[in-house]
């Protein structure tokens, strides 16, 4: 049962990480669109940003792959 | 002159829109190739067994791991060197000597390959638990990362010798390529970043660049100069991140360290932020290591589940509907590769920035 334990780990970790980065692109793209000069800039960031939050995801994702091995 | 641009900038869009579908077809056939053959292994392990099961967690991770043999196609595949350290000294032979793991090989131990860990044994193939066999071998990932260093050595001593050749001027083949590139890791990552400290790490952080980018790209090749996972083999990405801690530390100004020792916060508050100042200096080349050897490995597993679908199912129309998803998910792994890169690259600089400007950026506040 371990495994199916680990998926629902996995499962909980993308709907953190889904909220997350649907939060910073939305935001991203709310802020080019009234800046557009800042494109540049915003998507920079946007994209440290949702790397940091790709990776508590991914800690999750690894702690899963581990339970389950 | 804006035509010209256009029209440059659509040849460009086009030419790279068809090496992408090029390369992502050529890459799924590959994965296709590369599983049916071990698809055929597999189904040798279920005569073993006399299960009628195909164990896809078993085949991807086989792909994910690093391995003694190079597999080429069918029931071919490159021996790689394997080289021991045991008390009794070193032993070096070629992997093909195990067959696979069916086989023995006597040495100065006698050795036994289990999911590619070799262990010494006895006479009756017991694994003798008090000798440590340290693995120095030549495998797939420690080949591919030789490859990558002479590709890469190859590719900017070429570039580095058509800028002392015509100095700054157009760039000319694989330099035309190459200085976009350059410089946006220097325009776009380091310099906002660093500032006036640019220069001195420019080596680091290119180099790290285009080290991960080439090997991600080669993760994504299914045959052989590729099909190595050197990027999502957590050592590679562990030794990668140490050298930024390594960096980040030393290069470190004094207001780094009163930052960690003597934060502006009451002094009650002492026992409880210093000791997370120190566990953050720790933290921030292991979300690093893990982040890469995650997003890699994680692409890997997903393209290969995918293909391992239609093996499963054993079905056709599940091979049909599940193809035109493996396009996509290859192209947006070759996106994955490109941006991992960056990501690591652009936060070493943030990181080492951090600690190298930190006077600049008490200004700020």
């Amino acid at each position: 049962m371990t495994g199916s334990i680990a998926a629902i780990g996995a499962g909980l970790a993308a709907i953190g990480a889904g909220l997350g980065i649907g939060r910073i692109g939305g935001s991203a793209m709310e802020s080019m669109a009234r800046q557009p000069e800042a494109a540049n800039k915003i998507q920079t960031t946007m994209l440290i940003a949702a790397a940091f939050v790709e990776a508590v995801a991914l800690f999750a994702v690894v702690v899963s792959l581990l339970g389950n091995g | 002159m804006t035509h010209i641009n256009n029209l440059k900038s659509i040849q460009y869009i086009i030419k790279k829109a068809i090496f992408t579908i090029v390369f992502s077809i050529v890459s799924l056939f590959s994965f296709a190739n590369h599983d049916t053959t071990h698809l055929a292994t597999a189904n040798v392990h279920e005569e073993n067994n006399g299960e009628e099961k195909f164990d896809i967690n078993k085949t991807i991770m086989e792909h994910v791991a690093d391995a003694h043999d190079w597999h080429l196609w069918g029931h071919t595949s490159i021996h790689l060197p394997v080289i021991l350290y045991t008390n009794k000294g070193l032993d070096f032979f070629s992997s093909g000597k195990f067959n696979h793991g069916h086989d023995i090989y006597v040495g100065k131990y006698a050795y036994k390959m289990e999911h590619e860990k070799i262990h010494a044994v006895d006479e009756n193939g017991n694994v003798l638990e008090d000798v440590s066999v340290l693995d120095f071998s030549i495998t797939k990932n420690v080949a591919t990362l030789l490859i990558t260093v002479f590709g890469l050595i190859l590719i900017f001593l070429t570039v580095a010798n058509g800028y002392s050749k015509r100095g700054i001027g157009a760039p000319k083949g694989i330099q035309s390529w190459l200085e976009p590139i350059i410089l946006f890791v220097r325009d776009d990552i380091a310099t906002p970043n660093l500032g006036k400290h640019t220069n001195k790490y420019m080596p680091y952080l290119l180099t790290v660049f285009f080290f991960i980018w080439f090997n991600n790209m080669l993760g994504l090749i299914p045959f052989f100069p590729g099909g190595a996972n050197v990027t999502g083999n957590i050592a590679v990405t562990m030794v990668l991140s140490v050298i930024t801690f390594v960096l980040t530390n030393i290069n470190a100004k004094k207001a780094y360290w009163s930052h960690i020792f003597l934060p502006h916060v009451p002094l009650w508050l002492y026992p409880l932020m210093i000791p997370v100042e120190i566990i953050g200096i720790f933290t921030k080349p292991f979300a690093l290591m893990i982040r890469l050897f995650a997003n890699i490995t994680a692409g890997h597993i997903l393209v290969l589940s995918l293909v391992c679908l239609a093996i499963l199912f054993k079905s056709f129309a599940v091979g049909f509907a599940t193809t035109p998803l493996i396009v996509f998910i290859s192209a947006i792994e070759l996106l994955v590769a490109f941006l991992q890169a960056f990501i690591f690259t652009i936060l070493s600089a943030l990181f080492i920035g951090m600690a190298v400007n930190i006077e600049t950026e008490e200004a700020h506040h």
